[in-house]
């Protein structure tokens, strides 16, 4: 096999006529039937879907009709964003079924770029969780190491596209969900700056966290893919208005002069020996390749993680009233309204939902508002204020991605506490919404990879995509799993 | 310091309904949480506004504009329903009057 | 000794606005739609649908705020109010808590139960979709099951809050009325009460006169007319203090007005309070409401109903007269306008206004604006009655004529043959003709017996189909009396 197959190579294949659509989305579901019952990375497979728009595609193309980088690129979407006609889940119980009448504003950009569109991802439950493990339709699980979680939330995007069931695929990201995964799988994950992709469609967990963003097997694929879902959407009031800034404009610049800010607070002694080790010797090289590179310090970033677990559930708890058993999704019989509410909820929620509306609930209720949910929100302040004082002095702050490389399947399922702390470097930038980039750097010594974080300030994508295609092809990371189907 | 929470209580505002087990559960497991939780309250936050979005972004409306083309089939409206009774979505009887 | 128990009354009123469109999405508010017809993702409640806020709706809400004299905040904010019911989809209400748009403002109630009513809050909100309660006596504590229409959820619902010093139930009534006179003026709503598209709920406490601290209180709901929220406060108050003469204590509840028994009965009672969760909305994003803004939405205000009022009594209407034009619906005080404008005389116009149009229209269901009555006709018909050209029961049948759209006064005047006859010669042969039909009679009128020439005038009218000018008439028989 060549180089590994990417977004770039593929889409230029397209149009010098040694590969068309079809051909790349018939591999692409190969790799699917071959991998899928190791992985479980997809809910629903739209085979014959796919098929079609890849025929739509190639004569598009072949008709000159060129609609961008992503015209007949398999791409996969994590099932908490609303398909029409297809069926949309969030991995619930209490969603199992249900066909949404409407698509999301990123699937309508999607579909409007030409991709082909290859199904539906598995994640944990309404995107609650950290190892794809809390799925109403069981986990999904690492290639490298099928014993092995791919993180998650956004688990089942990630593998597609480290097995290359898809060449590209959306995750969203609330405290880490994109980059989170794409660390532990080997793939590059991004999280875009809050407001820059429409979250309308996307089912929501934390209304003013959340975050679409692209997993791809190379930084330049993810400038590609967030090229095309990017830009004001109207009916998202919290997407920001004017134009998108040009995500390529750093590419190819290296990092001569790029001032590199090292988190202090990311260096922490948790932090397993084979990751703090690779992302040192990332940085090391960083420098030797002209970055001006220096320590810096975030006083309240040991908080960001408790504010995240409480702003997070709190907005939840209101987000997921909505699933009542009134309108749409499974019901459960009751006397009376509140009793058909309150049984269908249990019943169709998963542990781990039902953990975090609590949580949430309880932070909102009268009396512990204040000392909770109301002083979260001034941690909150405090985060934002830290990083904004550190882009003063730097352009990007980097760091690992996760604390570990892949845990075991029911390493931390136990405890929900040790599950949570594995985004603890990952929610910074959610509570800022900064954009944040996790690219892989490296395998440990176990053969798992390891992701080394890139941050920037909002609205810094290109300079974000600069050092992290720069990072790339420092760490010159080109290995698959084995378990991997060929896309060339 | 430990956290007591009313479990069965906060249970019942979010309208779930959990075994005794459960409720036991749950409640251990979200005292353990917010007792991690309760490490903002360390930070001296005097004077810090909140931050409840993380964007300077402020009035952002749409026009008082009729979108027909948005609105759904009431067949299409009706067909997801667990429970329908003619042109309507039918549910068991409400207890309260609020 | 006897406690003498002190009303504090607090009125908070939703009002249903007219935009085109609904409050976060563009579903279009239409009431007489089929059931389930409006709806859409956003106000469904869909999963992954998010709202995004009616302009016009803001612009509304500050009219209401500035005529009720409030300040407009400048930074205000939308919240969730989190509570479980079927017909409220996303199972929280996008409302406004400690942020509502306008703040302390009050109203002007005129009259003898009137006073300054001061205005806490007015804040923007969403309505819910509507519930049937089906099978046992259609009441919502025996139904078998419900219904669930959702077009009407997401409509523009703002809710103005009174400060809890409404002091009797006619003042109660009184400040219903004038709020929606209000409202109607700013044509930010119809404000029909008994369409729900403004609705009252009154909090209701006594306390020991003079007494600085508020009892417990008690929430009225289902009052469906202003009068009965007149009847119906005023009967809480006396329940109140009967419990409280009889050593009883009040519960905080929710009590319904029923009106056919004249009482209110016990709802629910309220698990010492709701905890509805606020927290600010994150699907929106704040709203800065900067001085140009402001400025532009005072510079559209209308004129006020007092203000009118004051203009109308000074066109020489009386008080009564001035209240029931100023608080007409707005085709009405458009006509008045319209007819003084043209020359009519405000005293005139306002009475065949109020009088007669109105009654014809009620008779024949129609509404002013679709009727074939013009300013033009009114002012025509006012003037055809104070030149006696023709009388005013003909005018009557004059007017129903021009209903009917057959034509101008003067035309239907003609066609129907109802000119006045002033022309002393053409009525000479008619008084002839009843003095000799009446010959008794006419013997005790010339006897002195003088009131019997109303008699006679009338027999004269009737033999002319009302044409005839009472007063030619009267002096005709008044000559023949002294030949």
């Amino acid at each position: 096999m060549s180089a590994r197959q990417t977004i770039r190579r593929a889409a230029a294949a397209m149009r010098d006529g040694s590969l068309t659509s079809v051909e790349l989305t018939r591999a692409a579901l190969k790799a699917a039937s071959m991998t899928e019952s190791q992985v479980h990375a997809y809910l629903t497979l739209d085979t014959e879907g796919a098929l079609q728009a890849a025929e739509m595609a190639d004569s598009e193309l072949g008709a000159g009709d060129d609609r961008g980088p992503l015209h007949g690129i398999p791409i996969a979407l994590k099932d908490n964003m609303v398909t029409k006609g297809i069926e949309t889940t969030c991995s619930s119980r209490i969603l199992s079924g249900y066909v949404p009448p409407y698509s999301a504003t990123v699937v309508e950009r999607l579909e409007e770029g030409g991709a082909v569109i290859t199904g539906k991802t598995n994640l944990d439950e309404f995107a609650m969780g950290s190892s794809t493990e809390h799925s109403a339709f069981g986990p999904t699980r690492n290639p490298w190491d099928t014993d092995r979680v791919p993180g998650g939330s956004s688990g089942g995007s990630a593998v597609t596209v480290a097995v290359g069931s898809a060449l590209g695929a959306l995750g969203s990201d609330t405290g880490g969900s994109v980059r989170q995964p794409a660390s532990l799988t080997g793939v590059v994950g991004m999280k875009p700056t809050y407001g820059l992709v429409s979250r309308y469609g996307l089912i929501p967990f934390a209304s003013s966290l959340d975050q679409i963003g692209p997993f791809t097997r190379t930084v330049a694929d993810a400038v590609d893919v967030l090229s095309v879902i990017a830009g004001h959407d109207p009916h998202d009031a919290t997407s920001i208005p004017g134009s998108v800034p040009n995500l390529d404009a750093g590419l190819g610049r290296g990092l001569d002069g790029v001032k590199v800010g090292v988190v202090s607070e990311m260096q922490r002694d948790e932090t397993e020996p084979a990751v703090r080790g690779a992302v040192a010797n990332i940085i090391e090289q960083m420098e030797a390749n002209g970055a001006k590179v220096q320590e810096v310090s975030l006083p309240s970033f040991e908080y960001a993680l408790s504010a995240y677990y409480l702003i997070a559930p709190a907005e939840a708890s209101a987000n997921l009233a909505r699933f009542d058993g009134v309108r749409y999704g499974n019901r459960v019989d009751g006397a009376n309204v509140a009793d058909m509410m309150s049984k269908t909820r249990a019943d169709g929620f998963g542990a781990e939902v039902i953990r975090r509306i609590l949580l949430g609930t309880y932070a909102l209720s009268a009396g512990h508002f204040d000392a909770f949910y109301g002083q979260a929100l001034k941690v909150r302040s405090l985060v934002r204020r830290d990083l904004d004082a550190a882009y003063e002095d730097v352009d990007v702050l980097v760091g690992p991605t996760s604390p570990t490389t892949a845990f075991e399947l029911g390493a931390k399922t136990a405890d929900p506490l040790t599950m949570y702390l594995t985004d603890v470097f990952t929610i910074p930038a959610n509570l800022s919404g900064h954009p944040a980039i996790s690219v892989p750097v490296g395998l440990d010594e176990a053969g798992l990879p390891i992701g080394f974080q890139v941050m920037a300030p909002a609205l810094g994508e290109p300079t974000l995509f600069q050092v992290a295609e720069a990072v790339e092809s420092i760490a010159a990371f080109d290995q698959e799993p084995e378990l991997a189907g060929s896309l060339a | 310091m430990p956290i007591d929470i009313d479990i069965a209580h906060v249970a019942r505002l979010a309208r779930i309904e959990l075994s005794d087990a459960e409720l036991a559960e749950h409640g251990r497991h979200c005292a353990d949480i917010l007792e991690h939780a309760a490490k903002v309250q360390a930070l001296d936050t005097e004077g810090i506004q909140p931050t409840s979005h993380p964007l300077p972004l402020v009035n952002a409306f749409r026009d008082d504009v009729v979108t027909p083309g948005r609105v759904l089939a009431r067949d299409v409206v009706l067909d997801q329903a667990p429970a329908v009774e003619d042109v309507y979505f039918r549910v068991p009887p409400a207890l309260e009057d609020e | 000794m006897t406690t003498t128990w002190e009303p504090v009354i607090g009125l908070e009123t939703h009002v249903e606005l007219e935009t085109e469109s609904k409050m976060f999405c563009g579903c279009p508010v239409d009431f007489n739609a089929e059931p389930n017809t409006v709806t859409c993702p956003v106000c469904l409640g869909l999963p992954g649908a998010l709202p995004v806020p009616n302009r016009r709706a803001i612009d509304m809400i500050m009219k209401i705020g500035l005529a009720l004299n409030c300040s407009i905040s400048e930074h205000t904010i939308f919240h969730r109010k989190n509570y479980f019911y079927a017909d409220l989809p996303k199972n929280y209400q996008i409302s406004q808590f400690d942020l509502p748009v306008c703040e302390e403002g009050f109203l002007d109630i005129e009259g003898e139960a009137g006073g300054r009513v001061g205005i806490e809050r007015v804040h923007q909100e969403e309505d819910t979709g509507k519930s049937n309660h089906m099978g046992g006596d259609g009441r919502i504590t025996s139904a078998e099951y419900s219904l669930l229409d959702f077009n009407r959820s997401g409509v523009p619902l703002v809710e103005i809050v009174t400060k809890p010093e409404i002091r009797s139930a006619t003042q109660a009534r009184a400040y219903g009325l004038e709020l929606r006179a209000v409202i109607v003026s700013l044509g930010v709503s119809d404000a029909k009460l008994e369409e729900g598209s403004i609705r009252f709920d009154a909090n209701i406490s006594v306390r020991p006169k003079g007494a600085t601290t508020l009892g417990t209180k008690v929430e009225i709901k289902n009052m469906n007319s202003y009068r009965s929220m007149e009847r119906a406060i005023a009967h809480e108050v006396i329940r109140q203090a009967q419990v409280l003469d009889d050593g009883g204590r009040i519960v905080q509840e929710t009590r319904h007005w029923d009106e056919d028994a004249g009482v209110t009965r016990s709802g629910r009672v309220k698990e010492g309070f709701s905890d509805y969760r606020f927290f600010s909305e994150p699907d929106m994003v704040p709203m800065v409401i900067d001085q140009e803004w402001q400025d532009r939405i005072a510079g559209e205000l209308p004129e006020l109903p007092s203000d009118r009022r004051k203009r109308y009594q000074g066109m020489g209407l009386g008080e009564y007269q001035a209240a029931l034009v100023a608080g007409s619906e707005p085709e009405l005080v458009q006509m008045f306008e319209g007819a003084v404008d043209a020359g009519g005389s405000p005293p005139s116009v306002a009475n065949w206004l109020t009088g007669e149009v109105v009654a014809a229209l009620r008779r024949s269901d129609h509404s002013l604006a679709a009727s074939a009555l013009t300013i033009s006709h009114l002012v025509e018909l006012v003037g055809l009655v104070e030149s006696s050209t023709i009388s005013t029961s003909a005018a009557k049948a004059v007017l129903a004529g021009v209903l009917d759209g057959e034509g101008s006064p003067g035309e239907v005047a003609e066609a129907r043959d109802l000119l006045q006859v002033s022309d002393a010669g053409a009525l000479e042969a008619a008084v002839g003709q009843v003095i000799s039909e009446n010959p008794e009679e006419f013997e005790r009128l010339s006897g002195g017996e003088q009131k019997l020439i109303g008699f006679f005038v009338g027999q004269v009218m009737k033999l002319t189909g009302g044409k005839a000018d009472p007063k030619v008439v009267s002096g005709l028989l008044r000559a023949r009396l002294s030949d």
